[in-house]
């Protein structure tokens, strides 16, 4: 495997000071790209490798939301386009963490950012990156969060056997830059998925989808009110990102209904 | 034009030059190709593109989104031990310069071909030098074409240089004039390429099986990451080879396929007090100019400069330190300072004794047609002056302004 990571949080933390990551019992390479380019270096990797007659080597582009929504952006989607045999991670934290947390377009509504200081928190809702992955009918999609570890090796054992554009979307808090307590991570990821925020779900061919999780669903409040980057939002607002939620999964639920 | 019939056909095309660009490619059997249109390059992609349909070109081709797509995806390709090949033009190069810099810093011997024309703003659709020559501090060779069979020669050249190396090279082709043109290409066989350039197969490539952290190409190097100016030193080490690096290959070339180019030619110098350096297209029509001149009993020179980066210091000093007149004619401008071929020019003779009275005419912006008059003209200009104060000589200007005190002591030649 190769693992092709561009400036994010997991570039320093899977390269230094030494790469760490063993896969099959051997360690596999990393290589750093520029900070827009990670689907298009993995792609042009495996093409290359293709070239030379390995087709086993998996390529894996490890991104972060700022290199996936933004300025990689193109490059993700031509990627899923041409349908490039790779498999594209994006580990989303919901701004560019790496630097300081400055907003991304992964940043959600109401959220303080470094670059978003109340009363100009994100005025902007948080680009649904599933659905317009979906939106390129590649062979697979998959949400996961840290929460749920059975959940996302499922996932990837499954995409390691699909040939083409595999993505995943995963939910990863971050304690900084939300603003919450250390022993609170796989909580904070669990409420994400039992409030309906972060669906845990499956899409193959961009068509169909499968919901892997329907919790009875808790308020998004609960969720909402353990992270300092909401701390300043008033019930209403909060309401207001409830009735977004709500929207949207049962949106999510009838399309997933849908038989073509 | 007509079908290129393959393997073991020696043969002459009538072809133009982003047509000798990919025959060059296709010559040297790269695994990935890809490029993105530009005018006036759309030709390159589109031409690999039915080598490939053909069964020509056996590598992989991919219609890649963007310039930038198309750096990064063959530097992907190359960091996996592959030969690769892209091209572009103009802005599609100013959006490679993030990539451009990545490449040479991680020692990858990528070939690009670059149609040369003028950023905007205005748009411009025809031939400027600026937009190769703004990247120059990347750590990228530069080679500039004359004609479309040095184009495709040196496209073939410049893998060897680049391979033995690890440095990337810009194979720079005029647009328009070069781009548009037809010309004759003589096209050699296969087999000839072949025995000229080896396949490329480098010891360090991504395997997916050992761990490293790479972010640049020998891994030895990362035994000193985080020493920049290590890391720079290795690489400046490396660039101070090229020149006579391309030396041997052109060399190399010449006794494989009987012609060659050099770094620098010089052309008609012997006995010149005058010499005019140019690069590029042009270098043909002011060819004519010294012969005709020089049968009116002139004593005028040309110097051509093939390699702009590295810069060929010691054999541009062999060449022109003992001259009284050399003009630079150039197609670009670094606005507010000069041409850049002439401002490198006057480092490299820095320090010569004596030094030669240095003219630098700025001409053929955007496609203006640099014409045999207009070099008559530079020529005459000089032999009448002692070297000007101004940095720039305006040749083939319309018309004169007369607004302010720049365009009252503005030296303009129309």
């Amino acid at each position: 495997m190769i693992i092709v990571a561009p400036p994010g949080c997991a570039a320093p933390s899977i390269s230094f000071p030494k790469p760490s990551l063993v896969y099959e019992g051997r360690r596999i390479d990393v290589i750093h790209c520029p900070f827009g380019s990670a689907a298009i270096i993995a792609g042009g990797i495996k093409s290359a490798l293709v070239a030379r007659g390995d087709t086993e080597t998996q390529v894996v582009a490890w991104a972060g939301d700022g290199a996936t929504f933004d300025i990689g952006f193109g490059g993700v989607s031509a990627a899923a386009e041409r349908n490039e045999n790779i498999i594209y991670v994006c580990y989303d934290n919901e701004a560019y963490m790496n630097t300081g947390n400055q907003r991304s377009g992964a940043t959600p509504w109401g959220a303080k950012t470094a670059t978003n200081p109340p009363p100009d928190q994100k005025s902007e809702n948080k680009k649904d990156i599933m659905w317009i992955m979906m939106g390129h009918y590649p062979p697979y999609t998959a949400s996961a969060t840290v929460a749920y570890p059975d959940d996302l090796m499922t996932k990837a054992r499954k995409a390691k056997e699909i040939s083409g554009f595999r993505f995943f979307h995963i939910l990863t808090p971050c304690i900084p830059g939300w603003g919450y307590r250390s022993e609170l991570t796989v909580k904070i990821s669990r409420l994400a998925v039992q409030t309906n925020l972060f669906p845990l779900y499956e899409i193959e061919d961009g068509t169909k989808i499968t919901i892997n999780k329907k919790p009875k669903a808790k308020k998004l409040e609960e969720f909402v009110k353990l992270q300092g980057r909401f701390k300043h939002l008033t019930s209403h607002e909060i309401k207001q990102m409830q009735t977004l939620v709500e929207k949207r999964w049962d949106r999510l639920n009838r399309l997933a209904d849908l038989r073509e | 034009m007509g079908r290129y019939r393959g393997e073991g056909m020696d043969m002459i095309k009538v072809i133009t030059g982003n047509e000798a660009a990919a025959y060059g490619a296709l010559l040297a059997q790269p695994g990935v190709v890809c490029a993105y249109p530009i005018t006036p390059q759309s030709r390159i992609p589109e031409q690999l593109s039915e080598f490939h349909a053909q069964g020509l070109l056996k590598g992989t081709f991919v219609n890649v989104e963007s310039e930038m797509a198309a750096l990064g995806y063959v530097t992907g390709a190359s960091m996996a031990g592959v030969r690769v090949f892209t091209a572009t033009s103009s802005q599609g190069l100013a959006w490679m310069h993030e990539g451009l810099h990545w490449a040479a810093g991680a020692r990858l011997p990528i070939v690009m071909a670059n149609v040369n024309r003028p950023l905007g703003a205005p748009w411009n659709l025809t031939c400027d030098q600026i937009d190769s020559l703004a990247q120059r501090d990347t750590g990228w060779m530069q080679f500039y074409c004359e004609s479309n069979q040095e184009i495709m020669d040196t496209v073939i050249q410049a893998y060897k240089i680049s391979e033995s190396l690890s440095i990337p090279s810009m194979v720079c082709l005029d647009g328009v004039y070069l781009s548009y043109l037809s010309e004759t290409v003589e096209i050699p066989e296969q087999a000839a390429v072949d025995e000229y350039l080896p396949k490329y197969d480098p010891s360090f490539k991504l395997a997916g099986g050992g761990w490293k952290l790479y972010d640049i190409a020998p891994p030895e190097q990362d035994a000193h990451a985080g020493d920049l100016m290590r890391d720079r030193y290795y690489l400046h080490k490396l660039e101070s080879k090229c020149v006579a690096r391309a030396l041997e290959c052109d060399e190399e070339f010449r006794t494989a396929f009987g012609r060659g180019y050099p770094p620098v030619e010089e052309y008609c110098c012997e006995n010149a007090d005058t010499v005019v350096v140019m690069s590029g297209s042009a270098v043909g029509t002011c060819r004519s100019v010294i012969d005709s001149m020089r049968q009116q009993g002139l004593s005028v020179g040309m110097v051509k400069i093939k390699m702009f980066r590295p810069f060929p210091k010691e054999l541009l000093r062999t060449a022109l330190g003992e001259k009284k007149k050399v003009l630079v004619i150039e197609r670009d401008l670094s606005p507010g300072q000069c041409g850049i071929f002439f401002q490198e020019l006057k480092w490299a003779l820095c320090g010569s004794d004596p030094f030669p009275e240095l003219y630098g005419f700025v001409s053929g912006l955007g496609g203006a047609d640099i014409t045999p008059r207009l070099i008559e003209e530079a020529i005459r200009f000089s032999s009448n002056s002692e070297s000007p104060n101004q940095d720039v000589i305006w040749l083939g200007l319309a018309s004169r302004e007369d607004q302010d005190e720049y365009d009252r002591n503005a030296i303009t030649i129309h």
